[in-house]
């Protein structure tokens, strides 16, 4: 239906009083504006030294109904996914992403604890990734998909673990997408960036708040270190 | 089509004021909306130089639509992605139609979408053999209880748990009868349950888009529930429906908008799933489609652009202006008779079915103006109703008798001296009649006010005497 796009643009033009085609100088101005893409105003709130910052991706986390968990290291994460599904009641066997970076812990410190990793199935009750970035300004998680983070892992286990090194929280939504322009090698972006803030909500009935309506029910993340290493 | 029912506005408003489960449900989610805006506001000191940013990119990307359209197209196609061009309704639905077909789909799975309202999707699709299930609370809410939405981000507002419990009663027949269904709690966990399943069935999901980046040819939804997410992450073949105005320039100006959205509409600093979609699945990806498509909607906002009305096209569906309109409020958003309800809806409306069949709509605003105070875009919504007030007078669609009582108050209004008098024997000859009582239960040409409550007596003055006799002075 190439006849619609040329009706719908020459529609557009005709209303806007332009002429076609579009001087090129013209063209050129938005083309650099697009490729500079210029932040805009941030606000100020998340523009603070590196433990201050992760105070506030904590408080605002929370506030999003996220629980928080501050661990040492990457040897001491195991023990805390294990610990954290004894005092929630729930199995002792998850499903985790195959995301190198996650090999670090020391799994083996617990036997118990049943692992699969891939993409999720229907049953499976707990889910367990890492996540590209976050974000201080909103307590925001952002999970980019790939061969080693299936983003049904996001939402279909109704309890989301997530392993954050602190290194990887940003203040502002600006600062992730520097840093995902700086690592993809074309132009464009993985098939699905998720920010995640908070487990699945729904206000539906009554606008009660109520956890849980289609993804998590919980969202568990285990801010590994200081960010200072 | 999605026949209007906005030109029996009166009557649909004297059913809805008479109906104790509406009063009850929009009391509730009325106040929490007003309540918790304010709050998200309030904790974000740059909220209004945001709003003055986000009005500039929004009439940015009007004033050069056709590069940014160009753009996204060709950025999307590089990724991927498919992007189909549709003119009005009927072309919007036989593209769906068509890559439906093109995958034997029987099922179709809906995230919350606005524009499959406008081109009223379900009911075209149903008549293909072709089944759409809602995934969102609300609006699954209201499929099962063949209703329209009643507001553009809350679509069930309008009903009581109570109404809610009924209904999955009446439709979970494979549940046991005697099940509790008191607490809210429980009604999502049934409805995530039953839906749960219906997730791996569909062929197609279909989501709409708050925007569309240029950049990076992206389609971005937010989300509370996870539903668009699901919907569109396990079927075969991802649909976006957009229309043109969704398109903004890159992240960082998606980012800018992003703030302003869930604050206003339900005071969330951020919503839970903001979703990025680029093109289908990459090799080696564990999951997602193997199609993207996304169909660019017209219908109409291109004879919008370069008028007054071009303005609305900023609008980012937050809700807020509903949210804070005490017509809205009292009337609930099936009286409006259309898809988009309260100040929104009273603009967009007449653009959609025409003014004679929404004439009304322009008219039901008391013109307090909090719609326009809370729009994070700026869009002078009462100027905007105005706008189509003055065109429904010019073309003489304004019945006789309005007609003929602006001509009388013009006569009086343009000789002061005249209206001075006439006014103050008016008030002096009803502060009289009504000294003893202090108010009238009835009043010739005053029913429209006296049937629900009564009208206090004037004090025997008017405002203009009173001031002169204070000297002009408090």
């Amino acid at each position: 239906m190439s006849d619609s796009r040329a009706q719908i643009l020459g529609a557009v033009r005709s209303a806007l009083g332009r002429t076609e085609p579009r001087a090129a100088a013209d063209r050129a101005t938005l083309d650099r504006q697009l490729a500079a893409h210029p932040r805009n105003l941030i606000p100020a709130r998340a523009d603070l030294p590196p433990a201050e910052r992760l105070d506030l991706f904590q408080h605002y986390a929370e506030k999003a109904a996220s629980t928080v968990e501050r661990v040492a290291d990457m040897a001491a994460v195991p023990q805390a996914v294990a610990d954290y599904l004894r005092r929630e009641n729930l199995p002792a066997k998850l499903v985790m992403a195959p995301d190198p970076s996650l090999d670090a812990a020391p799994w083996d410190s617990q036997p118990l604890l049943e692992r699969r990793r891939g993409k999720p199935a229907p049953e499976d009750q707990v889910g367990l990734s890492s996540m590209f970035a976050a974000v201080a300004e909103t307590g925001s998680l952002i999970a980019l998909s790939g061969p080693d983070h299936p983003s049904t892992l996001n939402f279909l286990p109704e309890t989301h673990i997530v392993v954050l090194p602190a290194a990887r929280v940003t203040g502002s939504y600006e600062d992730v997408w520097d840093k995902l322009r700086a690592q993809q090698t074309d132009a464009t972006l993985p098939r699905t960036v998720n920010m995640i803030t908070g487990p699945s909500l729904s206000g539906d009935i009554e606008q009660t708040l109520q956890h849980g309506a289609h993804g998590p029910r919980r969202l568990h993340i285990l801010l590994v270190g200081d960010g200072s290493a | 089509m999605y026949q209007p029912t906005s030109s029996s506005f009166r009557e649909n408003s004297r059913t809805a004021l008479a109906d104790t489960n509406l009063r009850q449900a929009m009391e509730r989610g009325g106040a929490t909306f007003q309540g918790k805006r304010r709050l998200a506001i309030d904790a974000l000191p740059e909220f209004d130089r945001l709003r003055d940013r986000g009005r500039a990119i929004k009439d940015h990307v009007l004033d050069h639509l056709d590069y940014y359209l160009e753009t996204f197209e060709r950025n999307a196609t590089a990724a991927g992605g498919q992007v189909h061009w549709a003119r009005d309704a009927e072309e919007a639905r036989q593209h769906v139609l068509k890559i439906c077909r093109s995958v034997n789909a029987r099922t179709v799975n809906k995230g919350k979408t606005m524009i499959a309202e406008e081109i009223d999707l379900n009911d075209f699709l149903e008549q293909h053999d072709i089944a759409p299930v809602e995934t969102d609370l609300g609006e699954y809410i209201i499929q099962l209880r063949h209703e329209r939405p009643s507001h553009i981000i809350a679509p069930a507002v309008h009903l009581t748990k109570d109404q809610v419990a009924d209904t999955f009663r009446a439709t979970h027949d494979h549940l046991d009868p005697r099940r509790p269904l008191d607490e809210p709690s429980s009604l999502v966990a049934e409805a995530r349950a039953v839906l749960r399943r219906k997730y791996f069935e569909a062929e197609v999901g279909i989501t709409g888009a708050n925007f569309l980046v240029a950049e990076t040819g992206s389609s971005i939804i937010v989300t509370n529930e996870g539903n668009g997410d699901l919907s569109q992450l396990l079927p075969r073949v991802h649909i976006v429906l957009a229309s043109l105005e969704k398109v903004v320039p890159t992240l960082e100006d998606a980012s800018t908008l992003l703030r302003l959205l869930a604050r206003s509409a339900t005071g969330q600093e951020m919503s839970v799933y903001t979703t990025f979609s680029t093109g289908p699945r990459r090799p080696g990806d564990l999951d997602g489609p193997e199609q993207y498509h996304v169909i660019l909607l017209d219908n109409g906002r291109t004879s919008m652009l370069g008028t007054e009305f071009q303005e609305m096209l900023r609008c980012i569906r937050c809700g807020a202006c509903m949210n804070h309109c005490p017509v809205y409020k009292a009337v609930g958003g099936h009286s409006y008779g259309w898809v988009y309800v309260g100040p929104m809806g009273a603009v967009l409306t007449p653009q959609f079915v025409g003014i004679d069949e929404a004439g009304h709509l322009p008219d039901a605003s008391t013109f307090c103006g909090r719609c326009e105070s809370v729009c994070p875009m700026h869009i002078p919504l009462p100027k905007l109703m105005r706008k189509w007030r003055e065109q429904a007078f010019a073309e003489g669609r304004v019945a006789g008798r309005f007609r003929a009582g602006l001509a009388i108050w013009a006569f009086f209004a343009r000789r002061p001296a005249l209206y001075q008098a006439v006014t103050g024997l008016q008030m002096r000859l009803l502060g009289a009649l009504g000294r003893r009582r202090g108010r009238f239960r009835r009043l010739p040409m005053a029913k429209g006010w006296t049937t629900y409550r009564d009208l206090p007596a004037p004090q025997g003055r008017t405002f203009q005497q009173q001031w002169a006799a204070r000297g002009g002075a408090r």
